[in-house]
């Protein structure tokens, strides 16, 4: 219905941007820490241009909501914020549609934020089509202070859906690997807010993954001055050590039901796959090369396990079925092609391939076979889809300095996430809405 | 004679240095249920679930010592994207293999490494591509040796020339 709704309308009003662009979009500030910018480029958008006034009560509440949720819409690509002067609209306002009109929104964001008796924030939010003049919907969350961003996001997904028709990803999180003094693992919100220390080691820790469940990280430590893969309770801190075989230990991959894991055990001479029980065990072995095998990812359906080969004389992407069997070559094009994320819809992949000693994100059409590198980085790394598959993030260099991005799948909208300073990487996106 | 004396006293000091870190040995410390910000969100209007926001710490703490000793006489060097032991470095292991098979107590570790170039997981398996060349050519018991690899985590000298990606493209031959 709704996307019915989008595809009719929505779309015609932007074709003007098309001509434009390229441009860069505004440095969107969302308060004191955090400010990221939204990169624009390309043409042929179909953004829906969408209002969202400032809440009731931003003013005077910990977290801006309105700002949130803006930066939040425009960093999944598919809408594009318009001038609200500042105003101030609530969830209970009747809101001048020709006004709005005028301002070519096809949409507005109106709601508010409100500090309750026991010291919680009830945050509420109503949706207006201003095309047809018609009440949306609303949603209110009562929240402690240190969910109003987590609020925020629920409230993004909201709108995203009532949109797009598709799953919101704006409340789920991420897990990346930060390097300072030592390395730390931080959980944070998709946007790279509200990080949280999860694991703090003086030696590397690489290669998160989380569970399809949503409730622990697998990654490789270097703690015990070799790589070991655990398996990390995200909510009590409680961790397994799953792999600690002879030799090195990497590269963990959940199955769909989280149940098992495929790693990269060296135990057995050279770096090849094995399956596993996440909760530990005797390794099967999954395949047998005299080559580099690794970097294993499941298919959605657990049917198929994609991963890197050298096989050919060169790294290349190959797939094989989850059972072991003979594997397919995926990728043609290059000499040197790594890292495969693929969607959770089946459609995509992602990976990193050197072109002329750049290394650069690219896409796949699973389909077709045609693939496009995204980016104008040269240090790109470890790309993971947004649980939607609309969204990849990535690590990358800029200036010099490691950085995490995300980008559309056509690589005309990225933004690069507020996070900590200094050097960040491996990002892995989880695919559980909170 | 004498430079063979060297290496031996060498190498049993780095051994006696070596024993201060075991595998199995390496405090974990549980900081089960400090949980932080138990995301209690909830939803009226269109019924999403509870958050689960809550993210425990867990520090491991300070590093044990690092044992890493600038010595070249250890260290093997590669080539760009190869794992093939260059000359210069065929008397280093078998020095290396003399005193390994003089002690059936000795144990050793081969940490192979890679520059910075590329994914840090095919890096790994690239690393410990070198790792094993070094321990093939060692020829000695496998139950004195074990091959593991850093990828590019532990680079050796810091920067993106090509005299520091030198440095870093190494398998150390490690006693512990």
């Amino acid at each position: 219905m709704d996307r019915k709704f989008r595809s009719g309308h929505w779309d015609n009003s932007t074709t003007m941007l098309r001509y434009l662009l390229p441009i860069f979009l505004a440095l969107v500030s969302l308060g004191a820490h955090a400010q990221f910018r939204v990169e624009v480029s390309g043409v042929g958008m179909t953004q829906v241009p969408i209002a969202v006034a400032t809440f009731r009560g931003d003013d005077v509440a910990p977290q801006k909501i309105a700002a949130i949720v803006s930066a939040d819409l425009e960093r999944s690509g598919q809408f594009r914020n318009i001038d609200t002067g500042g105003v101030v609209l609530d969830e209970n306002s009747r809101p001048e549609i020709s006004t709005w009109r005028q301002r070519s929104a096809d949409a507005l964001v109106t709601g508010s934020v409100t500090r309750l008796a026991d010291g919680r924030f009830d945050v509420r939010v109503r949706l207006w089509d201003v095309v047809r003049n018609q009440d949306m919907g609303g949603q209110s969350h009562a929240v402690a202070a240190h969910d109003l961003r987590l609020a925020a996001h629920r409230i993004a997904d909201f709108v995203y859906e009532k949109m797009t028709g598709d799953k919101g990803i704006f409340s789920t999180r991420i897990a990346y690997i930060t390097k300072g003094k030592g390395y730390t693992l931080w959980v944070a919100d998709a946007d790279g807010e509200n990080p949280q220390s999860a694991l703090t080691s003086p030696e590397p820790i690489i290669s998160p993954s989380w569970s399809p469940n949503g409730q622990q990280l697998a990654y490789v430590s270097f703690e015990s001055r070799k790589p070991v893969v655990y398996v990390h309770e995200v909510a009590s801190g409680k961790r397994r050590l799953v792999a600690n075989f002879k030799g090195s230990n990497s590269a963990p991959a959940w199955s769909p039901d989280s149940r098992t894991l495929a790693v990269t055990l060296s135990r057995d001479g050279g770096s090849q796959l094995y399956l596993m029980d996440s909760a530990g065990g005797e390794p099967r072995r999954l395949a047998q090369s005299p080559s580099i095998d690794t970097e294993p990812t499941f298919t959605a359906d657990g049917k198929t396990i994609y991963f890197v080969s050298d096989r050919g004389g060169a790294p290349q992407i190959y797939r094989m079925p989850a059972s072991g069997g003979n594997a397919d070559r995926v990728t043609f094009s290059g000499t040197y092609n790594i890292s495969p994320s693929l969607s959770p819809d089946g459609r995509w992949l992602a990976y990193v391939s050197r072109v002329n000693g750049a290394f650069k994100l690219h896409v796949m059409d699973l389909a077709s076979g045609a693939a496009n590198a995204i980016t104008d980085t040269s240090a790109d790394e470890n790309p993971s889809f947004s649980p939607n598959s609309r969204l990849i993030i990535y690590a990358t260099q800029q200036q010099g300095r490691e950085a995490l991005m995300t980008t559309t799948l056509d690589g005309k909208i990225k933004a690069r996430l507020a996070g900590q300073g200094g050097d960040i990487r491996e990002p892995d996106w989880g695919s559980v809405q909170r | 004679m004498k430079k063979l004396v060297s290496i031996v006293a060498l190498v049993a000091m780095l051994s006696a240095c070596g024993s201060a870190v075991k595998l199995d040995n390496v405090p974990v410390e549980d900081k089960s249920g400090s949980s932080v910000g138990a995301g209690g969100a909830s939803t009226a209007g269109s019924g999403s679930g509870v958050g689960n926001g809550g993210v425990a710490s867990v520090d491991l703490g300070k590093s044990a010592q690092d044992m890493s000793l600038q010595s070249a006489t250890r260290i093997v060097y590669f080539d760009y994207d190869s794992f093939a032991i260059r000359p210069e470095f065929v008397s280093v292991i078998e020095n290396h293999a003399r005193f390994i098979k003089g002690d059936r107590n000795r144990k050793v570790v081969i940490e192979g490494h890679t520059d910075e170039r590329g994914g840090r997981e095919y890096n790994l398996a690239l690393g410990q591509k070198r790792a094993e060349a070094v321990r093939r050519a060692l020829g000695v018991s496998e139950s004195q040796v074990e091959a593991v690899s850093f990828g590019k985590e532990k680079p050796a000298v810091p920067g993106s020339t090509e005299a520091a990606m030198e440095k870093n493209r190494r398998a150390e031959i490690v006693y512990r």
